[in-house]
């Protein structure tokens, strides 16, 4: 805990803390809807298809910012989209391997790019690969006011928008009867999710960022059946998977924040299958136990009157 | 030579991946193929950590078991009632995560880098010489993935009628007798396989590029299972040498250009494929509309 506390007292330190807490609220709440939509694994294709994006943006400006970067990946996250919906379209593939397909040749081709970069005279490349398992701890103040701000706009969008996104993820059918532009907003939906692979990236890393939008959202839907509850519940555990991953990788010498986050948020999700009330582990065995012993009561009840009616007869 | 070693190595890991893939698209398991390439990697760390070298025998079997857990979980989680694809991310990603941070704890004791997990170090295959009695047997990796190819081939050829049925109508299998499960571990056991003994080649990522593109590029050139394997393989060799071609004109990654070249000719097959690419679709509908407005001119 003395730990926590000096860390805190670290000015910059204290930034980077609350910009990994903001980035797993964010990335929880978007994460709902997806694994709601069954969509959990796009969110994956398009962190891995960023990495093409972002190699390609720092090539064309020579400089590491987060907003060239954003407009890279989401350039390269809108490409993949329509390269998983064409494919499984146009051919007899299925979703999942049109999902593998595109990640692995987006990503194969950010390697390429990446090694191209590393091998050629590009200034200023070093720390490019940190983008890999993402390095809290190297990121400039700028960039965390950045990731910071960003990560409350898409709260923000996500609340005032909560009705709209709620009907698509259940019935899209009825929303586009009430008239609601469902294409567009599943669209948007996509592109909160591109914005919070991007902002994540330097945090978390393109290899595990996925990570953020899927665990806390299935750990969330143990806990309860009501849409509200369960966005703010992943985004809470969300963040505070951010603030654990962050403060331990500080704390520990050569560690990557991605991986502690992920684990974190394991944690949380292994708590919540073993805790969860009605889906829970614990409570389906409690359950068991409860419904046997009063089917073992009522049994004993019926042997018991069928003795008496026995006896008179 | 050392062109020749990384050509050959390129061409057994498509091998591999390319005979199992196949499998795994069939039975629209793309993405657990992805989730095993990435939750092998604390099986290879911990096996690198407790042997101190890259002991292929400790690390197959380490990678194989990491491979059935995940199999196993996925399974598990999808029993109680979470959906299939945030089953696969929560798992993969959890285990991968161990991996990393075991990596960077113990990087300094060990000589396992990340850059050689995630991209592999084709390059440097021919400087890892087995040798037996003094004698240069040619490079380890050569007959790590021959080996693995072997016991695929084996296995595959020896059940083909069960992974047959059990791809394309897993009730009826189950119908008449097959144990589905156990030939669903088989498989997955096989896919770890060739994962682990490829991660050394061509990185743990990259190879899920391998274990999908090629099988999803035979699938849209053919309908029968034998041709599909046949051509899936040949892509994957194919997407080798041009691969290897570019990244020497370009100086990147290996393991990267070869994932590239094999997703170009997918995109080659996508839309070119006799029977059912894209162009070759449009220019059939044209032609048929073309001969069907003929016909009711003539009728008048």
């Amino acid at each position: 805990m003395n730990n926590f506390f000096a860390m805190l007292g670290d000015p910059n330190m204290r930034w980077i803390f609350l910009g990994c807490m903001l980035l797993g609220l964010s990335s929880g709440v978007i994460g709902s809807f997806s694994y709601l939509r069954k969509q959990s694994l796009v969110g994956d294709t398009l962190a891995h298809a960023a990495l093409p994006g972002i190699c390609i943006a720092f090539m064309l400006t020579g400089v590491k910012s987060i907003g060239v970067f954003l407009v890279g990946a989401a350039a390269a996250g809108f490409l993949a989209t329509f390269g998983i919906s064409f494919i499984t379209r146009h051919t007899k593939l299925k979703q999942d391997a049109a999902l593998g397909i595109v990640l692995s040749s987006f990503f194969g081709l950010g390697i390429v790019l990446l090694t191209f970069i590393q091998h050629g005279d590009y200034g200023n490349q070093a720390g490019l690969d940190k983008f890999l398992f993402g390095q809290a701890a190297a990121m400039v103040g700028g960039d965390v006011i950045t990731m910071s701000v960003i990560s409350a706009v898409l709260v923000g969008i996500c609340s005032l928008l909560f009705k709209q996104f709620k009907l698509i993820s259940f019935d899209p059918g009825f929303a586009k009867g009430l008239g609601y532009r469902v294409g567009l907003l599943e669209q948007l939906l996509m592109l909160l999710v591109v914005v919070a692979v991007v902002i994540g990236i330097q945090a978390v890393g393109v290899v595990l960022i996925a990570a953020l939008l899927i665990t806390p959202a299935v750990s969330a839907r143990y806990w309860t059946n009501t849409l509200g509850i369960m966005v703010t519940l992943s985004g809470m555990i969300g963040a505070l998977s951010g603030g654990l991953g962050a403060w331990i990788s500080s704390s520990v010498s050569n560690l990557p924040t991605g991986p502690v986050t992920v684990l974190a948020a394991t944690l949380f999700f292994a708590a919540s299958v073993l805790l969860g009330p009605e889906r829970g582990l614990l409570a389906k065995w409690l359950l068991r136990q409860k419904v046997k012993r009063s089917y073992h009561a009522e049994r004993e009840v019926r042997i018991a009157e069928a003795m008496k009616g026995e006896s008179v007869s | 030579m050392s062109d020749f070693w990384i050509l050959l190595t390129g061409s057994l890991v498509a091998a591999c991946c390319g005979i199992v893939g196949v499998f795994l698209v069939l039975r629209k398991m793309a993405m657990i193929g992805d989730a095993i390439s990435h939750s092998v990697m604390p099986g290879i760390v911990i096996a690198f950590l407790l042997s101190g070298s890259r002991d292929s025998m400790l690390m197959m079997s380490a990678a194989l078991l990491f491979g059935l857990i995940t199999t196993f979980l996925i399974g598990l989680m999808q029993r109680t009632g979470i959906q299939s694809d945030a089953s696969i991310g929560v798992v993969f990603t959890a285990l991968f995560a161990i991996g990393v941070i075991l990596v960077s704890l113990f990087a300094r004791q060990v000589h396992l880098d990340q850059d050689a997990i995630l991209y592999g170090e084709i390059a440097f295959v021919h400087w890892n010489i087995w040798e037996l009695g003094g004698v240069n047997m040619g490079p380890k990796a050569v007959w790590l993935l021959g080996f693995t190819l072997v016991v695929i081939i084996a296995v595959i050829s020896l059940f083909y009628k069960q992974f047959k049925l059990a791809s394309f109508d897993p009730a009826l299998a189950a119908a008449v007798g097959i144990p589905v499960a156990f030939f669903h571990y088989l498989l997955m056991g096989l896919v770890s396989m060739a994962t682990v003994s490829s991660f050394e080649s061509v990185g743990a990522i990259l190879v899920v590029g391998l274990l999908i593109i090629p099988p999803s590029t035979a699938y849209l050139l053919t309908d029968r299972l034998g041709v599909m394997l046949g051509l899936s393989v040949a892509v994957g060799v194919a997407g080798t040498f041009l691969g290897y071609g570019a990244s020497v004109l370009l100086d990147a990654s290996i393991a990267g250009c070869m994932v590239v070249a094999v997703a170009v000719l997918f995109a080659a097959a996508f839309l070119f494929s006799p029977s059912q690419g894209l162009v070759v679709t449009k220019l059939r509908q044209r032609r048929l509309a073309a001969q069907a407005a003929i016909a009711s001119v003539q009728k008048q």
